[in-house]
């Protein structure tokens, strides 16, 4: 499954149309969703974004059929899922809820195998997808495999629930705020973990959010919803930020869109500097002597896996022998997909003015962005006139 | 007493055998009768007031009286022992399992429902494994109950170590009455002691490790 061919890879995304789609709940006097029509293409991701009550969870509860639609079709992949089997249907869709609604009484591997179990794989194969599923979501599988929900830190769980989600290779994918209820620097980490994942998978993946930024960063297309589930307005990023249909888009996306350009800026699209390496279990001696030499004062420290583990100032160095090993989590690093604004988060907590950028599934080291990059970058970009166009619209004035 | 005892020790040995048996025996019937009660009832919203009633009233009944009720029904013997005994084991039983599966947070269910699980599968594997401490909690509490009714269920000439207090109540003044009296009651304590303590394991090995507390 590694293998990906130029027309659509193995167990990829799948259209998803919603054709007219009500749902009235009884007793309410306007549908919460009303007459929502809306195509994704296979292998896109489509971010609902809209204001507390809009319908957005309905909406995406109705792709799975957890809530029946009033009214109107959805097709996947041309074919009408309202008269299928709900069970089934539910079994070829993803579905990750914040927080990642684990089971408590199962373990990592009972919870990640509920789907393949419930479509009848057999244990080795199942065994292998859950070991196969945890390397890619970046959790060791001999450390969390048997462990319990409540064993687990926050974001981990929230891990596991992404795990879950793509336990049978579902060709749809539904999230509901899938990192609502994580702190800032870990949601990053999983956002950039799920656009490696989705970079690979092509799947079609609808996710609600209620932050705009996430919306920007993971969103192949972004849908703005207003109350009643009607379309604000339904594009790509780039052309939503550019020129926002009206007011309500316009504030929605708030007064800083020209930093947010920011969050549609990868990391890996800047030149990368290369400062001074060292092996964990060098010699400090010879370090300092070669760092020294290339007139430099701090050095970037590698694992065997070519890992950062550190950057630190010479002088903090010399206390050592030997290039001690650090394990502590570093929260100055960031993916080359990560978005720009990530790593001006990241830079703020650097002593350096830079962040350590990795890159591939394994998280090798690429080399030290550097805070005057991106303050260069951003200048040369308030030049460019073409590239951020006037927006009328209040929110702009603003910034 | 010493004497008394190792006189009737077989007789001893084989009542408190009845005694158990007749309690655990109700006590499953009991357990299996409750817990569908309890699924059924947490599954239509509105029977949960109608449960929590019942079982609270239940309790009040006289256990005298309810033995009064059923013999001229179905007779004296073991049955009307194991009605009376299951009648009331069931009661904490079904309050604990009605209050455990509504703990059961809707928002797992239905992420287990969003994954594909069945209605079957969703209680089974999820609900009743959840819900399983607290109603384990209330078999603990019958069994200590269901002990206590056992022996007034003796009067109905149920066996068990009943029995032995009745013949000593009948008896105040006789040689061996207090005897009666204190053997039965002994016993009945002890066995109350070992059935706890075998049903503390009974729920460590049959409770996910991933909620136990
Ligand atoms: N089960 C229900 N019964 C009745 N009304 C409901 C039900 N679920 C949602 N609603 C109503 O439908 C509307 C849309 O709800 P929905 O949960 O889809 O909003 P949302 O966009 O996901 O909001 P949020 O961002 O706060 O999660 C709301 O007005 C809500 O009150
Ligand atoms: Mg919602």
């Amino acid at each position: 499954m590694n293998q990906t061919t130029a027309t659509a890879p193995d167990g990829s995304g799948a259209q998803l149309e919603l054709v007219d789609v009500v749902k009235k709940y009884p007793g309410q006097s306007r549908p919460a969703v009303d007459g929502l029509s809306l195509t994704v293409p296979a292998g896109q991701t489509v971010m609902f974004v809209g204001p507390s009550g809009c319908g957005k969870t309905t909406s995406l509860k109705m792709i799975n059929r957890l809530i029946e639609p009033t009214s109107g079709q959805i097709l996947i992949d041309g074919e009408d899922i309202t008269g299928q089997d709900a069970t089934q249907l539910r079994r070829s869709i993803g579905y990750v809820i914040q927080g990642g609604g684990l089971l408590p009484h199962m373990s990592v591997a009972e919870n990640i195998g509920l789907v393949p179990g419930l479509l009848g794989w057999d244990k080795a194969r199942t065994k292998g997808r859950v070991e196969e599923l945890l390397e890619m979501v970046g959790l060791d599988p001999a450390v969390y495999r048997d462990r319990f929900p409540r064993e687990l830190s926050g974001g981990q769980q929230q891990r596991v629930g992404v795990a879950r989600g793509l336990a049978a290779d579902p060709p749809v994918i539904l999230m509901d705020e899938p990192f609502g209820a994580v702190d800032p620097i870990t949601r990053q980490r999983l956002q950039d973990e799920l656009m490696s994942i989705q970079e690979e998978l092509q799947k079609t993946i609808v996710c609600v959010t209620h932050d705009i930024d996430e919306a920007i960063k993971l969103g192949d297309q972004i849908l703005i919803l207003r109350e009643g589930a009607e379309i604000a307005q339904y594009g790509a990023p780039e052309e939503i930020l550019a020129a926002p249909a009206d007011d309500f888009v316009a504030d929605f996306i708030g007064s800083g869109s020209k930093l947010k350009q920011l969050s549609l800026l990868r990391v890996g699209d800047l030149p990368l500097s290369q400062p001074q390496t060292c092996r964990v279990g060098e010699s400090v001696d010879e370090v300092v002597r070669r760092v020294e030499a290339a007139g430099e004062r701090s050095v970037v420290i590698l694992d065997a896996q070519n890992r950062p583990k550190e950057y630190l100032f010479l002088r903090s160095l010399k206390r050592h022998q030997t290039v001690p090993v650090f394990s502590h989590e570093l929260q100055t690093v960031v993916d080359q997909r990560s978005t720009l604004s990530d790593a001006l988060d990241a830079m703020l907590v650097s002593s350096h003015g830079g962040a350590m950028v990795t890159g591939g599934s394994r998280g090798d080291y690429l080399g030290v962005i550097s805070y005057d990059t991106v303050t260069e970058h951003i200048r040369t970009l308030q030049t460019q006139t073409g590239q951020i166009r006037a927006v009328p619209s209040a929110g702009w004035e603003a910034s | 007493m010493i004497e008394f005892i190792d006189a009737r020790w077989a007789d001893i040995l084989f009542r408190s055998y009845q005694h158990s048996s007749l309690v655990i025996q109700s006590l499953l019937l009991a357990t299996v009768i409750a817990v569908a009660l309890a699924v059924l009832v947490t599954s239509c919203r509105r029977l949960t007031p109608v449960a929590n009633a019942v079982s609270a009233v239940g309790l009040t009944i006289p256990s005298f009286a309810l033995l009064g009720l059923l013999l001229p029904i179905v007779g004296i013997g073991t049955v009307p022992s194991v009605i009376v005994v299951s009648f009331y084991a069931a009661l904490p039983v079904l309050r604990n399992a009605v209050v455990g599966l509504q703990g059961v947070e809707a928002s797992l269910i239905e992420s287990a429902r969003g994954q594909g699980m069945s209605g079957a599968a969703v209680l089974w594997r999820v609900r009743l494994p959840l819900a399983w401490p607290v109603i384990m909690t209330g078999i603990r509490v019958s069994a200590q109950m269901a002990m206590g009714v056992a022996a007034i269920a003796a009067y109905a000439l149920g066996p068990g170590l009943g029995t032995y207090i009745f013949t000593g109540l009948t008896q105040v003044g006789g040689a061996n009455a207090l005897n009666y009296a204190l053997v039965g009651t002994l016993g009945i304590i002890i066995l109350a002691l070992i059935l706890d303590a075998l049903l503390v394991l009974l729920s460590r090995f049959t409770t996910s490790k991933g909620i136990r507390a």
